[in-house]
């Protein structure tokens, strides 16, 4: 088996005395597509943050192909892209615009032609002149796709990338994540709070809970293992009961 | 070793803007249009009741060109910072590739060409409408402008630095920064007509040393090419110290996870 393409080790995060991130481990391989689910504060976005090199880490470790992000910063990151809900490209700034800078900041090679490729891509060919900000949530999302697809990332970091959007919208969001983690042997870590989604797409799924893994293994069949009908039902107790004695046996 | 392709993106977004928005174009040379007109006619009318034989145009209206241009160089820098605070990019800007220092020298860079517009514009107007001649300074209008640019970069840079400890309300900090200063720059007077609390103060302003200079020329008073040096090196000391307060803030921000809040905290 070839090495994962992210790599933490007892990654933690404290604010004060309080753990956002309390010392988990996990690692993404290539051509994987990671869940990463957990209720509201339960650690996903203060995870991210720290894989992206925006957050610092009180302790642990995270390697991107090998790459140290603390200390070789610059080079794990090139490695690196993301999508969020919450960070928008700017909106003052042209579809065009906007993924011209990114490729340069990225260092992109044949920047044009890539450029060219994923208009196609993700639809956004009519789009090319417009600015961001005026654009619907789908668009918004298909352009910060297309940002994260720029460099081709070995490592994609997925925020709540389909919050918001309508199902159609959502599904074609969907099949092209799943395309690159296909073709272009990435890994995908991907947050989401729509469970049936996540069984759709990922392969194997980390319930965090209290900055903790609680559980993880294939959405698919984990529910039944804790006796849930739906990895939703399995969710829902989680978030409810975390610590509960069943769950924390095979946390 | 630093990109220039990644030093390009921050100078490529900011004349995207530019070249979209006629709200930033104008006030490249419109404040400045403002106030070289209306020192102008200041120093015409001075001239006109003065009867000393002393010549306002080239040490008030020279003055105010000087000054005007370290604060559109000052606000070169602060605007294309506060273009990330503004769209909240700062996630997207800093979980890439791109290095501090690039970053930096990006803003610096787009300073540059930006402050070049209000430069050319009022030398043009000084010179043509008020007969502003630039002889009278001779080759030390040269370090002179070198003096102010970098003192504009460093001020523009702890600018910077001020709104992302501060968060994005800080902005109304920066602006009045230049009016904070040039009372102790004498940029208008000697500074021998200052107390002596503040005199102290102004030794350590290179702009102190630029309009001494410039008021010694004008004068034809010995003028010490030594002092302005000493200017010259406080510029870059205070360039290099205001890139490390920078960094030291911005390695807060990411230990404290303020980079990650600047976009988020807006939505959550």
């Amino acid at each position: 088996m070839s090495d994962p393409v992210l790599s933490v080790s007892d990654l933690n995060k404290r604010y004060g005395e309080m753990p956002a991130v309390d010392g988990i481990s996990f690692s993404v391989g290539r051509n994987e597509i990671v869940g990463l689910l957990g209720p509201n504060g339960a650690g996903k976005t203060t995870t991210i943050n720290m894989i992206l090199g925006v957050l610092a880490p009180s302790a642990g470790r995270i390697l991107i192909d090998g790459v140290d992000v603390a200390r070789r910063r610059r080079e794990a990151l090139a490695r690196t892209n993301f999508a969020a809900v919450y960070a928008p490209l700017p909106g003052n700034l042209t579809v065009y615009q906007n993924l011209r800078i990114f490729g340069l900041i990225y260092a992109v090679s044949g920047l044009r032609q890539r450029i060219e490729a994923l208009l196609d891509q993700f639809r956004l060919r009519e789009l090319r002149n417009v600015k961001c900000g005026v654009l619907s949530s789908g668009e918004q999302t298909r352009v910060a796709l297309a940002k994260a697809m720029l460099n081709r990332p070995h490592l994609l970091l997925l925020d709540e990338p389909t919050a918001s959007l309508d199902p159609s919208v959502a599904q074609q969001i969907r099949a092209l994540i799943q395309e690159f983690a296909r073709r272009e042997a990435g890994g995908v870590l991907w947050t989401s709070h729509n469970m049936h989604e996540v069984e759709e797409v990922c392969d194997r799924v980390l319930f965090l809970s209290h900055g903790r893994i609680l559980l993880e293994g294939d959405p698919r069949s984990l529910p039944r293992q804790h006796g849930r009908r739906s990895l939703e039902d399995l969710f829902i107790a989680l978030a409810r009961e975390p610590l509960a004695p069943d769950v924390a046996e095979h946390a | 070793m630093p990109s220039f392709k990644r030093i390009a993106a921050i100078l490529l977004r900011q004349y995207y803007l530019l070249r979209g928005s006629a709200a930033r174009v104008v006030p490249l040379f419109a404040w400045v249009t403002v106030d070289i007109v209306l020192w102008g006619f200041i120093t015409r009318y001075l001239n006109s009741v003065s009867h000393a034989g002393f010549n306002f145009v080239p040490a008030l209206l020279g003055a105010v060109l000087l000054w005007d241009f370290l604060t559109r160089v000052m606000q070169g820098v602060t605007m294309a910072f506060f273009e990330d605070v503004w769209s909240r990019n700062f996630l997207n800007i800093f979980a890439t590739p791109l290095s501090l220092g690039e970053y930096l020298t990006g803003l610096v860079t787009s300073s540059i060409a930006t402050s070049a517009v209000g430069l050319v514009v009022m030398v043009l107007m000084a010179t043509l409408a008020f007969g502003l001649s630039f002889f009278v300074y001779g080759l030390m209008f040269v370090p002179f402008i070198l003096i102010l640019f970098l003192s504009g970069i460093a001020l523009g840079i702890f600018g910077c630095a001020l709104v992302l400890r501060l968060g994005p309300a800080a902005e109304w900090f920066v602006w009045p920064i230049p009016a904070l200063v040039s009372p102790f720059a004498g940029v208008f007077y000697p500074l021998s007509v200052l107390p002596t609390w503040m005199h102290a103060i102004s030794w350590l302003l290179p702009p102190s040393y630029v309009f001494e200079g410039m008021r010694a020329l004008v004068a034809h008073r010995e003028f010490s090419a030594g002092l302005l040096a000493v200017g010259g090196g406080l510029a870059v000391l205070y360039v290099l110290l205001a890139g490390w307060v920078f960094s030291r803030v911005y390695r807060r921000a990411v230990r404290t996870g303020l980079i990650a809040r600047y976009s988020a905290e807006t939505v959550n």
